[in-house]
């Protein structure tokens, strides 16, 4: 059996052992219903509202304020879904599907959107957001960070700017927490989306932060459970596993000094000794675990392959519905051309990840692409 | 890496399952793959649902990757929509306005799946490409080429779609259909558990399943922005004199019977079409004969090149019968050939491909003009 290295953590995160630990406790101990009034009830409802306050602790918060859902797509679409007929939301080019989708939803619902572009580095300049402001907006929806290129946008400015109008925000912080600290207060927003999956924790659960009177439509109803916001039986083995995620991040447990090093030394190490490579985002604030790079001649589709049938998992662009790669919207828009947006791929780093993966990493990358460069008919070899 | 692997093109259908099955029994290691060529999302007008024939489906990906998970080999979707809209759709849209009949899935051999496939394939360490099409290929020690040769079931030959290969490509392809019927296929197939009860051969042009290529290029075009201007015209016989009108030469291929429109004492056929000049010449079911023909962009199999008039048997669209022919050399000109038919042969139709077989060998192929 090959060996394996892990360097797809923006995608999802093998689950720590204490999650696991967690998780399975509570699935085989906690089993009753958070709405029953006996005790069996009461245990499971206990199990929830503990994991809630580790959550709500995770970004600065108080556990009334948090909604749990099924994950960040669902935080996404919930906070999306206050908006009323008639106004106007200002949101950026670089956002999650699981935003631009509900944005797509809202247009054909007469609400206007407005798709702020970032610089060339994948940041969106705080004026850009400003100029985009109308009598009428009524919310502003930008991501903490970027899932590809891990660019930090100026969120807690633009919560600034939107307290000042008036004007309701929302962040995307999936792929945030954990890696960066997080204050909704200091942050000024009204919504803050989390997924606990890429927390080292499991699918299929995350949560909003949502400010105490902020507007918010319920999208699914026929239960009491989440305060009327969020009906359905609570999934709280899950929602138990997502609390000691939380509690782990905030103790760094993803160890993000060490991470940045790593990317640090990945970086380096690719950029020296590949020749025609950039990084995309560089120059600009970004995670500490993300690093997205272009090869000049290579589609990044194929270097995946490559690496993986080395033992290596890393990404490329997003997978559409069959699972072959489409180019980045996010890299598009940054300004790339079509052809450096296909050339791309994501390297992101987690915890089990080590110096020897790393030095490993950067061996098997230069032996890739110089592989896939001399049939490339698209590499000028001169 | 031990042994170089070979990567195998799989549909999801029972052809190139079987291929990647069989080379899985002989122990070769693997990497399947599947072709995302066309997004049949789009063109919505022209893609009714459960038109059969049709490629790149979700369903096609869900039985290779299933298939491959039962071979237990690493499968990967790759994404080649671009390359396929330029070098195979449009140029097929192009060729059918210009009031020639393309053929498709020739350009998809040429420039995908020889080509960029074969091209990723080398990238990725893998020495050969395999798929599931029926032609043989061996390499011949006298002539020092490699040859292509019919399949061993000559009702699914492939060979008219295929002579577009250079010796490089077959260097490095390998068909084991090519010795294998369609019933001993299918038998191995069901063996293997693969989905093929579901699975009707595709028999359109993958990326119209409905056979409405004109409802194809118009929607195509609408999708561009393009309009396609109603090229409405007249409708002519050999002498020159009008008969009728129609709404577009590209609603017309060489010898069409229907759809003319016209009463006549006799069967019409689409004759020529003329897209200058909007019109489409119709006649009698002699008209349609031809004893001659030039090919070009030939490309030459299991000779390097033509010195001297050389007996063949030529075939002009993929269900004609290879008939008796010489193929006399062009001077000057080593990627054009004239053919002489001993009998005259119907409907003669530029933009298809004239294949020259010596036998079970192909020698050389090339576009009609």
């Amino acid at each position: 059996m090959q060996s394996r290295a892990y360097f797809d953590h923006n995608a999802t995160t093998p689950l720590a052992g204490e999650v696991a630990a967690a998780f399975t406790a509570a699935l085989r101990d906690v089993y009753g219903n958070a709405s029953s009034i006996h005790q069996e009830g009461q245990a499971a409802k206990r199990t929830l509202e503990r994991a809630r306050r580790e959550i709500a602790a995770l970004v600065g918060a108080g556990p009334k304020e948090i909604v749990l859902l099924s994950g960040g797509t669902e935080a996404n679409n919930l906070a999306l879904s206050a908006c009323s007929p008639g106004t106007h939301v200002v949101t950026t080019a670089v956002e999650h599907p699981a935003v631009l989708g509900p944005c797509a939803r809202l247009e054909q619902a007469g609400v206007a959107v407005t798709y702020v572009a970032p610089a060339r580095n994948g940041g969106v300049p705080i004026e850009a957001v400003r100029d985009a402001l109308r009598p009428e907006t009524s919310l502003i929806s930008v991501m903490h960070a970027n899932n590809e290129t891990g660019v930090v946008q100026p969120v807690a400015e633009i919560g600034a700017l939107a307290r000042e109008r008036g004007i309701r925000f929302h962040i995307d912080g999936v792929q945030a927490a954990g890696k960066l600290p997080i204050d909704v207060q200091a942050l000024g927003c009204d919504y803050y989306s989390l997924s606990a999956h890429k927390l080292y924790a499991p699918k299929g659960v995350g949560a909003l932060y949502v400010r105490p009177g902020a507007p918010l439509h319920a999208q699914l109803l026929g239960g009491h459970q989440e305060r009327d916001r969020r009906a359905g039986t609570e999934n709280v083995p899950a929602v138990a596993a997502f609390g000691a995620a939380a509690r782990l991040a905030l103790a760094n447990h993803h160890d993000n000094l060490r991470l940045a090093e790593l990317r640090d030394r990945l970086e380096t190490g690719i950029l020296s000794s590949i020749p025609d490579a950039w990084v995309n985002g560089a120059g600009a604030h970004r995670l500490p675990n993300t690093t997205n790079i272009g090869f000049a001649g290579v589609e990044g589709e194929a270097m995946v392959i490559a690496l993986d049938l080395r033992g290596f998992a890393v990404s490329s662009g997003s997978a559409c519905s069959s699972g072959a790669v489409e180019p980045s919207h996010v890299l598009l828009a940054m300004g790339l051309s079509r052809e450096d947006a296909r050339s791309s791929l994501r390297f992101s780093l987690g915890q089990s990840n080590t110096t020897e993966q790393v030095d490993a990493l950067i061996e098997a990358v230069a032996a890739s692409i110089t592989q896939l460069r001399r049939v490339s008919a698209t590499y000028s070899h001169a | 890496m031990p042994e170089k692997p070979i990567a195998v093109a799989m549909s999801g259908g029972v052809d190139s399952s079987t291929v990647a099955a069989l080379l899985r029994r002989e122990g070769k290691p693997l990497v399947g793959m599947t072709m995302q060529l066309w997004n049949q999302r789009r063109l919505p007008e022209v893609n009714k649902e459960g038109a059969t024939g049709r490629c790149c489906s979700i369903d096609d990906v869900y039985d290779a990757r299933y298939v491959a998970e039962q071979l237990g080999i690493p499968y990967y979707v790759v994404n080649f929509e671009k390359r396929f809209e330029e070098q195979v759709v449009e140029p097929f849209i192009d060729e059918y306005l210009a009031g020639r009949t393309p053929i498709p899935c020739t350009l998809c051999n040429n420039f995908i799946k020889f080509d960029q496939f074969l091209e990723l394939a080398e990238g990725l360490g893998a020495d050969t490409v395999a798929t599931g099409h029926y032609a043989r290929i061996r390499y011949d020690t006298p002539s020092g080429r490699y040859q292509l040769l019919r399949a061993a079931d000559s009702a699914k030959d492939q060979t008219y779609f295929l002579w577009g290969l250079t010796q490089q490509q077959m260097a490095h392809t390998q068909f084991p259909l090519g010795h294998m019927t369609k019933p001993q296929v299918r038998e191995l197939a069901k063996e293997l558990d693969v989905p093929v009860a579901k699975k009707p051969d595709s028999q359109e042009i993958c990326f119209v399943p409905t056979g409405d290529y004109a409802a194809f290029i118009e929607a195509y075009r609408k999708e561009k922005g393009i309009p396609t201007e109603t090229t409405r015209g007249d409708i002519v016989d050999t002498e020159g004199k009008k008969r009728g009108e129609h709404n577009g030469v590209h609603h017309f291929t060489v010898g069409q019977r229907k759809g003319l429109g016209i009463a006549a004492g006799e069967p019409l056929y689409v004759i020529a079409t003329r897209p200058a000049e909007q019109l489409v010449i119709i006649g009698r079911s002699e008209d349609l004969l031809r004893r001659e023909l030039t090919a070009k962009q030939v490309n030459w199999i299991s000779v390097a090149h033509l010195d001297a008039p050389l007996r063949v048997q030529v075939k002009i669209r993929n269900k004609h019968e290879a008939a008796p022919a010489t193929a006399f050399p062009v001077d000057g000109e080593p990627a054009r050939v004239r053919i002489v038919f001993d009998e005259p042969q119907r409907a003669v139709t530029p933009g298809q491909a004239a294949v020259l077989y010596d036998g079970e060998l192909v020698v050389a192929g090339g576009w009609i003009e």
